[in-house]
């Protein structure tokens, strides 16, 4: 059974693993960090956020402070799907995000029957959730 | 073994009364500050509870009170004075006895809803038994002091008995966002506030109206202490009328249903709202789920503050800890009180995690919150709060960030999966002398055009409401403009490419520059933060919003030019930045905490409004969806290409969909060779500690218990990190101090050389 988690992940509860769900590709223990098992880029994020007006003559341009502030992009191995970013200063430890107790996890989905639902909104339900890229 | 003394209730009032006459000031106090629960049954409650009640006829009464809310809330945005009132920054709450809040109007903030039980409690503790107070039939308190309750002390609030039959059965209050409060800067809002005492009126609960007459002594001594004496006036009234009005309706209410029914109907809410949000807490995974995120000023100068967020959720508890956040700061303006820091959760949890829930206190019964004392979101009582949104739209923003993760695999929602909301406070504050030769000092509404996050389904929409309350509105410019000396010279024009990317894009801000005219003086200040360190994140591999400058254009008169040479005009922040069209005047771009400043006539100062976060992966946009904001002028023709990677023709904006499919292709195998397998790469990337050229302020990673902080001495500035608690006080210096010291070394530098050079 697979539970999504996030638009790109799902955890394997039959073989305790994040999976993506572009790709299925095993990322990492479903116990562990999925980022432990994703490519990370260190992006300066004016190459995002460009600077709208002339950085040769403003300080402040609309472009994020490279020295203050990094994107760090967690990429999927198998299809180099994004499957977060992170913001954060220069060398700040990218952050465990998504810490689950895989037991509780199966307990709550013991009794399920059927497929696995997708919900993403109060009345947005996606049926056939798995490979829709 | 211990033995317990029996106190006697005589004996125990006796002590009480002796402590509570010996105390020489009745400060904010803990035990109620502290405590954002509703309080167990009453034995009478207990009693009432005990017996049959038709849930339905239950259910009635508390539609009738909310109507009863909701008529005072119309009642005030109609006829309210202050800016917050016509823009629905306002509320009015129905509560028990005891002071714990059940419901709120429909509109308005709803972070009032887990704010505003704290004064009346206090008014519980200390007035309703003190001979020289008193709580009676016709009396109303009033109070705006965040450190006893409220979201910040821009917001008054009424507070009235209802009583039933001589008993005390219920509190009703009415709260508006006032804005001007006689604080060191016109607005209510100063974001260079240097102490407590920079912050303007400091309101404890007291009663201004007793048994139905205005302390006109009291009210005298308010209006001398604001900018705005009619103001103050003309909303005390309107908002002791609508209070009035709802204490009308609540005992006309128990005139038909019958006191118990209405107690019964009460304590059912709080009751039932606690045990819904415990069912739905049970549905979330169990689990710790963490976000960091950062402000990157204090409003003063650019310095790093770090919001860590961490939610553990154990069956039907859930715990939000905030330990490791910046520490206070004792000269500056954005440490929230705990109770706001709060708020900010309660906003998060009411506004997008379960926005169908009744707002009432026990809605976060549920709920533990962790912080260090001493902490920007659990400041002292010394430290300045007179621009404490800059931290509760922080502890909003970072519980926002975790809700979608925590839910995105509960089958039943209450709310959308949802990319952050934009979350800082871009707009204009001004003050002076209007048109009408009166002194004003306030907000421009423009706060309320905050871009929607992008949605797991959608795209956010831009400029849609500010994330406190879903129903606010924008006003009319040219309705505005009778009553204030500046024009909007651009105003509520989409930015473009100010988006948060992704396969949904972020809702987008729009431009506003503003510039005085016809006034003897006027200034304006902003309070916001995020031009250095984008303001919000993306969600599940969307992109943040990008950061937002202030920028000015002083030394000229624009109305002369538009006279003059109007062709030299351009709609357009970026254009006139660029292109600087105004031949003398001196352009400039700031960080967006503009202590209040004075403006001659016709120059402009221009800022943005933010957008809300970007969803999913940016190569998953749909084409069409790119080249429609391209056309819609949302987004520039080079990040369309160089986010999206679409492949389209300029011209025609047709879509070459084979080569945009190859490009993102292309641009996915990039991603995969130029990034590296985590741990290779966390072990160059992380460092012991924050970069030497930014000041920080918080944890360093997720040791939560070691403080990183730059403590200004008589030697300058040291960094050290430590337990929270043993931090030095922090106080920073002016930064105009810095700068004279800076041109000081560099004048003192060049005049040695020049001597240097003369021999
Ligand atoms: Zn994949
Ligand atoms: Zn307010």
């Amino acid at each position: 059974m697979r539970i999504p988690m996030t638009e790109y992940l799902d955890i394997d509860l039959d073989t305790e693993m994040w999976r993506c769900r572009r790709c299925d590709a095993d990322i990492a223990p479903a116990r562990d960090d999925y980022k432990t098992g994703t490519l990370v880029y260190d992006r300066d994020p004016t190459e995002i956020h460009r600077p709208l007006i002339d950085a040769d003559r403003y300080e402040f341009t609309f472009a994020p402070d490279p020295s203050w502030c990094r994107i760090l992009e967690f990429s999927c191995p198998g299809c180099g799907t994004m499957l977060e970013t992170e913001y954060l200063p220069p060398g700040h430890p990218p952050t465990h995000d998504l810490e689950i107790d895989v037991d509780a996890l199966r307990a709550q989905w013991s009794g399920w029957q059927g497929p696995v639902p997708l919900t993403l909104g109060r009345d947005v339900q996606v049926t056939d959730h798995l490979h829709t890229h | 073994m211990t033995t317990v003394y029996e106190t006697s209730a005589a004996d125990q009032a006796r002590v009480d009364r002796f402590l509570a006459e010996a105390t020489m000031f009745l400060g904010p106090d803990p035990e109620i500050m502290r405590d954002h629960k509703s309080a167990p049954r009453t034995p009478a409650e207990e009693e009432l509870m005990a017996r049959e009640w038709d849930a339905n006829e239950l259910d009635r009464v508390r539609k009738r009170i909310v109507s009863g809310l909701d008529e005072a809330y119309e009642m005030m945005a109609q006829t309210g004075a202050a800016p917050g009132a016509k823009w629905g920054d306002l509320t009015s709450a129905v509560y028990s006895a005891g002071g714990d809040l059940v419901h709120i109007s429909t509109g308005g903030v709803l972070a009032f809803a887990s704010v505003l039980h704290y004064p009346v409690r206090f008014i519980n503790k200390y007035w309703i038994g003190d001979p020289s107070v008193g709580v009676h039939d016709g009396d109303a308190f009033i109070h705006n002091d965040a450190r006893y309750g409220n979201i910040h002390n821009t917001d008054q609030s009424i507070i009235l008995p209802v009583f039933y039959e001589d008993e005390l059965i219920a509190w009703v209050a009415t709260v508006v966002h006032e804005g001007e409060n006689g604080a060191k800067e016109p607005g209510g809002m100063p974001s260079s506030s240097e102490s407590a005492f920079d912050d303007g009126l400091r309101m404890s609960p007291f009663k201004i109206i007793e048994k139905g007459e205005l302390r006109r002594d009291l009210l005298t001594f308010l209006q001398n202490s604001v900018r705005e004496p009619a103001l103050q006036y003309q909303d005390l009234k309107v908002k002791y009328y609508a209070a009035q009005r709802i204490k009308e309706r609540v005992v006309g209410l128990i005139d038909e249903v019958g006191r118990d029914a209405f107690l019964v109907s009460l304590r059912r809410s709080l009751e039932d709202v606690e045990a819904e949000a415990r069912r739905r807490i049970s549905a979330i995974p169990d689990g710790t789920y963490r976000v960091n995120y950062f402000g990157d000023g204090t409003l003063r100068e650019n310095v790093m503050l770090k919001y860590p967020c961490a939610i553990t959720i154990r069956g039907d508890d859930m715990t939000i800890d905030w330990r490791g956040s910046a520490p206070q700061f004792l000269n500056r303006a954005f440490n929230a009180n705990l109770g706001s820091a709060k708020c900010g959760m309660n906003q998060g949890i009411l506004g997008f995690l379960w926005p169908d829930l009744p707002r009432g206190i026990s809605i976060m019964n549920s709920i533990e919150v962790l912080t260090h004392p001493g902490s920007c979101v659990d400041p002292s009582d010394e430290a300045p709060v007179g621009q404490s949104l800059q931290s509760i739209f922080k502890t909003f923003g970072i519980v926002q960030a975790l809700f979608p993760k925590m839910t995105f695999s509960c089958p039943e929602k209450f709310g959308s999966i949802i990319a952050p909301w934009f979350n800082q406070i871009n707009t204009f504050l001004f003050g002076g002398v209007n048109q009408h030769g009166q002194f004003l000092g306030n907000v421009c509404a423009d706060l309320n055009g905050m871009g929607g996050g992008a949605r797991a389904y959608r795209d956010g929409e831009p400029a849609m409401a500010p994330f406190f309350a879903a129903m606010a509105d924008l006003g009319e410019q040219e309705i505005i403009e009778e009553d204030v000396p500046f024009l909007q010279l651009i105003s509520k024009r989409i930015k473009r490419d100010n988006q948060a990317f992704g396969k949904y894009r972020g809702g987008m801000g729009y431009e506003i520059a503003v510039a005085a005219k016809g006034t003897p003086m006027w200034g304006f200040a902003t309070v916001s933060s995020g031009s250095k360190f984008p303001a919000v994140p993306g969600l599940f591999g969307g992109y943040g919003c990008p950061t937002i400058p202030l920028a000015k254009i002083k030394g000229t008169n624009v109305f002369e030019t538009l006279r003059e040479r109007p062709e030299l005009f351009e709609f357009d922040y970026e254009r006139l930045m660029n292109e600087r069209p105004f031949p003398d005047a001196h352009y400039s771009t700031h960080h967006l905490g503009m202590g209040f400043e004075l403006a001659a006539e016709g120059e402009m100062y221009m800022i943005c409004q933010g957008s809300g976060g970007g969803y999913g992966d940016v190569l998953e946009r749909d084409p069409a969806a790119v080249v429609a904001d391209v056309e819609a002028g949302y987004l520039s023709v080079g990040q369309a290409e160089n986010v999206y990677r679409v492949v389209f023709d300029s011209e025609t904006l047709a879509v070459d969909e084979e080569a945009t499919a190859a490009a993102r292709a292309d641009e996915r195998e990039a991603r995969r060779r130029r990034s590296r397998p985590y741990a290779e790469f966390v072990a160059d990337w992380v460092t012991d500690e924050p970069p030497a050229n930014v000041p920080y302020y918080g944890s360093w990673g997720p040791d939560n218990e070691r403080i990183w902080a730059t403590v200004w001495g008589a030697k300058g500035p040291v960094r050290l990190a430590a337990p929270m608690a043993e931090l030095p006080p922090l106080l920073l210096p002016d930064p105009r101090e810095i700068e004279v010291l800076t041109l000081r070394a560099e004048l003192e530098a060049a005049r040695a050389q020049l001597q240097g050079g003369g021999e």
